[in-house]
């Protein structure tokens, strides 16, 4: 049972990342990777919307708050693995990319995909975070010197 | 009768023809493209995400351009988008407490934990027209400093140890939806919240705006207010587990309200809550000022007869697609219509004429 909650938990963490990312970037890093997947489409690409919701007070009653456009798509790989693939945004190529890597992820291709794909778009949304938090935390009011009159 | 509204359709084409060509204006300047307005008009687009109620800024660019700018009518265009879409189900509900934030301030503690993040703010600037604009040029780099790992907890949750304020109700799992029943009144507080949300936003400042000048005042404080981003995570049918299928933006207002107690409450803080799409914080702050307002019942408040207080008269009238349809549709052919007012004012001329002419006689 742990051990396959641990492969939902790995597999939960790269079809996260494939869903966030910017097109442009997995557009380089496909074309880095390089690798041929045979396959048959499952489900063609599909654009729709999904209902995003929050909370009443954050914490309380669930309410709706709009939708987001998503685009899906599954692949099976003619060695057997179905891939699926639920991404942000109307990028059908997007979405049909991360369905054939959601799949060779659980082939022997996964090192690779991981060091060509996963790692770099991982990588660039960490380094994207990390520009903004530095941004609004130099924002950050410091009252104290201010009240000193310090600096 | 019915000849005159057809024949139209040369001047429509040409209209359109000529609406595409002012569009465009002088061919003479650079056209706008989509990316420059998603870039650089982010207010604009994130306001037709959030009263459209689609969150994709390319679209909501895609909507401002082909409007002119004309924001409602952009709105409309995302709107009528939206209903093409399949959908393919409902996210959990977003973790606001584990935002991202650009922005976080609190007017009610100086010493919040995670402190006070300013963020790209308006606030503190003059006012003034900045000329440099005008001219190109380019924009040095904003200084960073080192951030807090650390998560920035809600401001409220401090509150909620010592009891003092008003417990948030769990409601039901599946909220009701605006996109598929219509609305129904009396609404419980998910429906208002969606109504407020996607609602005008000139509307809502001006409701908001109301409590605060003593229609039902409920004297707010801002305990937070903070805008970042936020992952949407849902479950995968497929898969039997959840993924983050996306990342938005949001803009989250907490209010505490001063409140005395009434006949099934003790005294306490009550909360207003507003949640909208984007950077959007005038409208998020005047949701959950309006919010509030629309809560007297359940706190078991007065109902003062004020306008913020009548979730009819507030959730009817918030909808600028809904009000632009039917205010606008009066400009369109009702020649038929007039006509037979027309009928109505001549007879109604006629007998009344007739009985002057009799009295004299």
């Amino acid at each position: 049972m742990t051990v396959i909650q641990d492969q939902n938990a790995g597999r939960k963490q790269w079809m996260s990342l494939l869903a966030k990312c910017d097109p442009a970037e997995l557009d380089g890093a496909w074309s880095a990777l390089d690798l041929s997947l045979d396959h048959q489409v499952l489900r063609a690409p599909e654009v729709g919307s999904v209902m995003v919701r929050g909370r009443a007070g954050a914490v309380g009653a669930a309410f709706n708050l709009g939708e987001i456009t998503v685009t899906r798509c599954s692949v099976r790989l003619s060695s057997g693995q179905d891939g699926h693939a639920y991404v942000q945004g109307r990028d059908k190529t997007k979405a049909l990319r991360a369905a054939l890597l959601d799949a060779g992820m659980q082939t022997a291709a996964a090192t690779k995909i991981r060091e060509k794909v996963l790692t770099p778009l991982s990588t660039a949304a960490t380094r994207r975070q990390t520009t903004r938090a530095a941004k609004a935390a130099a924002t950050k009011v410091d009252f104290f010197t201010m009240a000193r009159g310090e600096d | 009768m019915y000849v005159a509204v057809k024949g139209g359709e040369r001047a429509i084409d040409n209209a359109h023809a000529w609406l595409a060509e002012e569009r465009r204006g002088d061919s003479e300047v650079a056209e706008l493209s989509v990316a420059q307005i998603r870039e650089q008009l982010k207010l604009a687009v994130n306001r037709v995400m959030a009263e459209g109620s689609l969150f994709d800024p390319d679209l909501a660019a895609l909507a401002i351009k082909q409007a002119r700018g004309d924001m409602i009518e952009a709105i409309f265009l995302i709107r009528a988008y939206r209903t093409t879409l399949p959908r393919f189900g409902a996210s959990h509900p977003i973790a606001t407490g584990a935002m991202r934030c650009d922005r976080r301030v609190s007017a009610t503690f100086k010493d919040a934990p995670g402190g006070q993040l300013l963020g790209p703010t308006f606030d503190y600037t003059h006012r003034l027209l900045d000329f440099k604009l005008a001219a190109e040029g380019d924009v040095p780099a904003a200084p960073e400093k080192p951030a807090d790992p650390a998560r920035t907890p809600h401001i409220m949750g401090f509150l909620d140890r010592e009891n003092l304020i008003q417990t948030e109700e769990a409601g039901a799992e599946t909220p009701p939806d605006l996109t598929r029943e219509p609305l129904e009144l009396p609404a419980e507080r998910p429906l208002r919240l969606q109504s407020l949300t996607r609602g005008d936003e000139g509307f809502i400042l001006g409701m908001a705006y109301s409590t605060q000048r003593g229609y039902a005042r409920n004297h707010a404080f801002v305990a937070e207010l903070r805008i970042g981003t936020v992952a949407v995570e849902m479950d995968i049918p497929e898969l039997g587990f959840a993924i983050e299928i996306g990342e938005i933006e949001v803009t989250e207002c907490e209010t505490v309200n001063q409140f005395k107690g009434s006949r099934t409450e003790p005294p306490q803080f009550t909360r207003g809550y507003g949640l909208v799409f984007g950077m959007s914080e005038r409208k998020a702050i005047s949701m959950a000022l309006v919010d509030r307002a629309l809560r007297w019942k359940e706190l078991g408040e007065d109902n003062l007869g004020a306008p913020a207080q009548d979730e009819e008269f507030v959730l009817s009238h918030a909808d600028n697609i809904q009000a632009t349809g039917f205010l606008e549709h009066i400009k369109l052919p009702h020649y038929v219509d007039f006509q037979s007012e027309l009928e109505l004012i001549r007879k109604l001329r006629r007998a009344v004429s007739d009985t002057i002419r009799e009295a004299a006689e």
